[in-house]
């Protein structure tokens, strides 16, 4: 039996016209393994992670989640019907939460699973209010996203990707339009995922976070994986000048 | 100011602006559906309907109404399209003001964030249940003020379909002007008609805005 990879991802390039955002990028997520990725602005680590769910398609390159390509070259109505299905199994997390401002929390959570696996209203009541326990958001299922704080938007918006029960998550810079102080409630959930074993893919600019949280760590730049390995070694010895120079930034040390 | 004349005229402009009332009516559940039609053609993924809705929104933002009008309905004949006044009216209007429609409605579709669709979208839904289900719902309440805006324009506009002989209220005033020669107080009358009108729709345009920004 061929053990596969969670997810792969094969010389991924993508450039918006004459600019390279990504060059030749490989990388490999095994299950349950957690990858940050780390790297300056305009690196390409948003690019990137979109590319997976074919938010931004590569230019080139392939893009796997098990045995599934997931950027198949299609004609358009296959293709969509293609990218719906595997989507499904790729959970996302936005910066700035992205949450249905006209649905409530329990409308949030519950509009996909209703529509696309066909769930009564009583199912999808009982999947809302599961997956709200567990981000700690029980008592806010009638609420409004807009009568929500931040770090709690950000717990619906998990919840919400978490109801479609994904084999993958993907995170862009889940806490970076929070407030200090909201940070560390999104945080303890991620990290409770990853007890749970979640696959995650974590683009990050918290240090600690990573350090703590990821078995890999991958620093890019202008458009490269300049350096990856465990947290330990990218934190504490990073062999690349472009490395040192960014945690040297970014580590108050 | 001659009031008797205006007490014994008034049942007349009554009947006149119901005729109004009619004329709006029709022309803005045209302009609607044509506003709609327009607006999924101006954003369909097929450049030939995106062509096709471009060019109805220039041109007929890009003439007057009333040329649309005369060309419908002293034109119409000519080309084997034989409409009474009233109909030639209507559709002309509304295929008119559809075209202002198309880009109020297209305007408040793409003002919805793309962090929205993007979020349904990486959930599986598709590109019409995400259009249905969060970003026409969201789109819808941003257009109620601009398409208010559009049918307060369409009720002053169908002062254009006089010209033509539709007995509504400009009309009317102008043919008891010609037996009564009192300008003044026919044109009057018609005004406050069609204020009383515009301001009837004006307050349940507030309604519905108001009621869909409760949530
Ligand atoms: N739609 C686009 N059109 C053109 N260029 C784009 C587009 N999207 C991204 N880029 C460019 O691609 C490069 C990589 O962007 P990306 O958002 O992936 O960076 P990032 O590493 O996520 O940065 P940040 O930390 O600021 O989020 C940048 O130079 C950006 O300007
Ligand atoms: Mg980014």
């Amino acid at each position: 039996m061929t053990e596969y990879a969670f997810v792969t991802i094969k010389n991924a390039a993508k450039s918006y016209g004459a600019l390279e955002v990504l060059k030749d990028i490989n990388l490999t997520v095994q299950r349950g393994q957690i990858v940050a990725i780390i790297g300056p602005s305009g690196s390409g680590k948003s690019t990137l992670l979109r590319a997976i769910n074919e938010l931004d398609p590569l230019t080139s390159g392939e893009v796997w989640l098990e045995d599934v390509q997931i950027n198949r070259k299609l004609p358009f109505r296959q293709y969509e019907a293609h990218v719906n299905q595997v989507r499904q199994d790729i959970g996302m997390v936005f910066q700035h939460f992205n949450l249905f401002p006209h649905l409530t929390v329990r409308g949030n959570i519950t509009l996909a699973p209703r529509m696309l696996k066909g769930l009564t209203e009583a199912e999808a009541d009982t999947l809302a209010e599961e997956q709200l326990a567990k981000v700690g958001l029980s008592e806010k299922i009638d609420e409004y996203p807009s009568r929500l704080s931040g770090g709690q938007k950000q717990r619906v918006a998990i919840a919400r990707a978490l109801a479609m029960k994904p084999k993958v998550m993907l995170f862009d810079e889940a806490t970076s339009a929070l407030d200090p102080e909201l940070v560390e409630e999104v945080n303890l959930v991620m990290k409770q995922l990853a007890e749970e074993h979640m696959t995650m893919i974590i683009v990050t600019h918290e240090m600690d976070f990573a350090a703590s949280v990821c078995d890999r760590v991958l620093f890019m730049d202008q458009g490269v994986v300049v350096e990856e390995g465990p947290p330990s070694v990218i934190f504490q010895n990073p062999k690349h000048e472009r490395t040192q120079n960014f945690l040297r930034k970014h580590l108050n040390r | 100011m001659d009031l008797e004349l205006i007490l014994r005229v008034y049942p007349f402009f009554l009947e006149a602006a119901w005729v109004t009332i009619e004329l709006s009516v029709l022309t803005a559940i045209l302009g609607l559906t044509c506003g709609a039609l327009g607006a999924a053609a101006r954003m369909s993924r097929m450049s030939l309907f995106r062509g096709i809705g471009a060019a109805y929104v220039s041109v007929f933002r890009g003439t007057p109404a009333l040329i649309q009008i005369f060309i419908l309905y002293f034109g119409g004949p000519q080309i084997g399209i034989q409409l009474d006044s009233f109909s030639a009216g209507t559709i002309a209007l509304g295929v008119n003001i559809g075209a202002y429609m198309t880009e109020t409605i297209r305007g408040a579709i793409i003002s919805v964030d793309r962090g929205q669709t993007e979020a349904a979208r990486t959930l599986g839904m598709s590109r019409w249940e995400t259009m249905r289900k969060v970003v026409l719902p969201q789109a819808a309440r941003m257009m109620i003020r601009p398409l208010g805006v559009n049918i307060n324009a369409l009720i002053k506009g169908t002062a254009l379909v006089a010209p033509i002989s539709v007995i509504e209220l400009t009309y009317t005033a102008q043919r008891f002007i010609g037996s009564t020669y009192k300008p003044f107080e026919m044109f009057l009358l018609s005004g406050i008609l069609y204020m009383a009108i515009i301001y009837v729709v004006g307050q349940g345009i507030s309604w519905l805005d108001r009621r869909a920004q409760i949530t």
